[in-house]
């Protein structure tokens, strides 16, 4: 047994790790301790891929490559490969992944259990929308190959499927052709709700990707900075990635009310200079914070709650005000704060996140009297048809899962009973 | 380059392997037990690097004639690099209530590894160019009781190591010993329960490969290890044996 954490960092309870890496060996791992649940690089916030007490499968040594058609651009690989592995070793051979989360040390099984989205949802949709098939190991032993073509209903339910219906062996994945690493990106300040709505709609689809940071301690008068990007003509330059790292975990949270506005203010302060059009590796653009490792530790040895929701078009911009005025109102708030839009492409997993519409996304640092805030917030999305994102939740209730993910129901049963995670037990009760 | 991997399925090898196709197309041959392991990581290295070529051949690690077989196959086209990756570090309560168990630790990290040696030293020395690196450990430096066994024979590959290197030195051909400290691999999985501090594979596999590129005679991986092992050396025995260590 040992410690072990999400990204979160709101707990670190043992676990009895297993490390998969021999795939030819994962049906007897899994056999030997259940019910249990796998872990690729922990980046979810929450409990998603945590089991207190149980076993984890843990994939970071099932990280390789079994074959690529240079033609075609797919990819067949084992789960446990990162998505920068794949984009470090393919972009130079001009192929790329079409979805990318805001980091790159995702591994491709997490990425296919949260569905995830990328700045760009607009033009290629999530995750599974790019999964040609994969192979699920269920804890029983039986192995089922599924794609959107074979077996589409185990498809549908392990894209989003938060680890529950097995353990994703390999998949292969349609990669697709990128002229290179440069983006041309440009940077808009702007102050006011309308203003965001207004420029997302303009940007799409002259601009891939798009997303804005926002000041959410000036309440509904928000401002903001809103990014956008599309790659850029000129490849030929030269990129020297820095690394930074967070050394060790604070006694304190940095991020914490007094610190909040200033740090806001900061932000928004250096950004000044970086107004306007520019030429950017893809790297810091998409991934901002993977420039300072262990950056979660700044939040302290309580750690960090993530608030994830997406809200319908319709809905949106009053909803986003009210949540903004509801979090200036209570004196909390956040440096990072991101806004961004869902294109109209809908996922393919019963429980994947994303809908057309508007998400806003803010870190907490975790202290007492959040869960207020959390359930008045909670409040306003259920209102407005909208939900919560699992790969960054860590205390939604139950009902608000089960109201705002109507396709529960079917999910239930593709789950494996040798499968459990806090979160599972938390939000279905087994 | 031609590069020849012994115990190619261990987890710093392979890493190793990785960087060496990243950044050149090489000729790489996989030696292991286990063919069908091998061969899924032949596959990666060959997504990694499509003007790569890579074979795998399986043996049995002690069988003396296979070995210089291998060895006199395998030298029949110029050597760059030749490393001698395998081990197995059993736990060491277990190593001392089965006497087969000791046999075998010590025949598979001490007799082996000088097998592929000396066998492969005879071709390099012919070639009179090429690396010999061979994997040692920081459990080579003193005998503890957490592992003396397995450390007792990586005390042995290092006086192995040195002899070669002395043999070797007016030639062309380079013997280099890398000493890992604990490496996050499948061999120290037990540490990693234990939660010990592990260096990640990709770091000591960065730091063997420069190494062996610089022809480098004897380094620790991470570099840290040297003053650690400095001073571990040096405790009097009065201090030493009352550590639980
Ligand atoms: C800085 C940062 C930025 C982020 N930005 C975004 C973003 O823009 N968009 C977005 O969508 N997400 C984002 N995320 C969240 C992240 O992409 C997801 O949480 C992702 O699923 C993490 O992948 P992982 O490999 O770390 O998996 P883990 O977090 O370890 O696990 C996630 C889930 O996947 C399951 N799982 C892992 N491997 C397998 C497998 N082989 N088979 C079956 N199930 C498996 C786990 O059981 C768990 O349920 C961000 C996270 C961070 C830290
Ligand atoms: N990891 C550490 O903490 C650490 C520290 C210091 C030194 N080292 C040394 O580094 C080297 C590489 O180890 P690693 O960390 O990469 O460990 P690893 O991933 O566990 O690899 C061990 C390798 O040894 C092979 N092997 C074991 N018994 C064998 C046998 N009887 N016949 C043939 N091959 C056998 C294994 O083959 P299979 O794949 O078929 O099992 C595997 O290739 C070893 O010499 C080790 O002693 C490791």
């Amino acid at each position: 047994m040992r410690p072990v954490s999400s990204w979160g960092r709101l707990s670190a309870l043992p676990h009895d790790v297993v490390e998969l890496s021999d795939r030819s060996r994962i049906a007897a791992e899994l056999a030997k301790r259940r019910p249990g649940i796998a872990y690729g690089m922990g980046r979810s916030y929450g409990d998603a891929c945590l089991n207190p007490e149980g076993t984890l499968w843990r994939t970071a040594g099932l990280d390789r490559f079994i074959a690529f058609d240079e033609a075609s651009g797919r990819l067949r690989c084992e789960a446990g490969a990162t998505l920068r592995e794949i984009q470090d070793v393919f972009l130079p051979r001009g192929w790329g992944l079409p979805v990318l989360p805001g980091t790159r040390f995702v591994t491709v099984g997490g990425a296919i259990a949260n569905d995830v989205h990328g700045k760009n949802h607009h033009e290629t949709g999530t995750f599974g929308d790019h999964v040609v098939s994969f192979t699920l190991q269920r804890t029983d032993g039986e192995q089922i190959a599924s794609g959107p073509g074979e077996r589409p209903d185990w498809f549908a339910a392990t894209v989003g499927g938060l680890g529950l219906t097995g353990v994703i062996v390999e998949a292969e994945l349609q990669l697709r052709r990128v002229p290179g690493p440069w983006l041309d990106t440009e940077t808009i300040a702007y102050s006011g709700l309308d203003a965001f709505f207004q420029l997302s709609d303009e940007s799409h689809p002259a601009w891939e990707h798009a997303v804005s940071w926002i000041d959410c301690t000036w309440g509904e008068a928000v401002r903001g900075l809103f990014l956008r990007a599309r790659p850029a003509a000129d490849q030929q330059r030269t990129w020297r990635g820095r690394e930074l790292a967070m050394p060790l975990v604070p006694p304190l949270s940095l991020v914490n009310r007094l610190t909040l506005k200033p740090l806001n203010r900061l932000y928004w302060m250096l950004n000044q200079r970086q107004l306007g059009r520019r030429v950017e590796h893809y790297v810091p653009f998409l991934f901002p914070l993977d420039a300072i490792a262990d950056w979660n530790r700044m939040y302290g040895p309580k750690g960090f709650y993530q608030y994830q929701c997406v809200v319908p078009r319709e809905s949106g911009p009053a909803a986003v005000r009210e949540m903004l005025t509801a979090i200036a109102r209570s004196g909390e708030g956040s440096v990072l704060a991101v806004l961004k839009t869902f294109g109209e492409r809908s996922p393919q997993g019963l429980l994947s996140f994303p809908m057309p519409g508007v998400t806003l996304a803010l870190d907490f640092h975790n202290h007492p009297g959040l869960e207020a805030l959390f359930e008045r917030l909670d409040a306003i999305v259920a209102q407005a048809g909208g939900r919560l994102y699992p790969a960054k939740d860590a205390r939604m209730p139950r009902a608000l899962f089960e109201a705002t993910y109507p396709r529960l129901g079917e999910f239930i049963k593709y789950r494996d009973p040798g499968i459990s995670s806090a979160m599972s037990r938390r939000l279905m009760g087994s | 380059m031609r590069i020849v991997v012994i115990g190619a399925t261990s987890g710093i090898a392979e890493q190793c392997c990785r960087l060496w196709v990243q950044r050149e197309a090489c000729d790489l041959l996989l030696v292991a037990r286990d063919g069908a392991k091998a061969g899924r990581i032949a596959e990666d290295l060959r997504v990694r690097s499509p003007a790569s070529t890579v074979e795998v051949v399986t043996l049995d690690f002690l069988d003396a004639a296979a070995i210089g077989r291998l060895a006199a196959e395998a030298a029949l086209k110029p050597i760059d690099i030749v490393l001698i990756a395998h081990g197995m570090l059993p736990e060491q309560t277990r190593v001392q209530a089965d006497l087969g168990l000791c046999r075998d630790t010590i025949e598979i990290n001490a007799v082996s590894p000088a097998l592929f040696a000396e066998a492969f030293a005879h071709h390099l020395a012919q070639a009179g160019r090429g690396t010999l690196a061979l994997i040692g450990s920081v459990a080579g430096d003193r005998g503890r009781k957490a592992n003396y066994s397995y450390g007792a024979c990586k005390g042995f590959v290092e006086r192995y190591a040195e002899g070669l290197e002395h043999r070797l030195a007016s030639s062309g051909v380079r013997v280099v010993l890398i000493k890992p400290g604990p490496t996050d691999t499948p061999m120290a999985a037990s540490y990693k329960a234990r939660g010990v501090k592990l260096a990640s594979v990709e770091e000591v596999a960065r730091i063997s490969v420069r190494g062996i590129d610089a022809g480098r005679p004897m380094f620790y991986a991470p570099p840290r290890w040297a003053l650690i092992m400095l001073i571990v050396r040096n405790l009097p025995r009065f201090v030493f044996n009352r550590l639980n260590i």
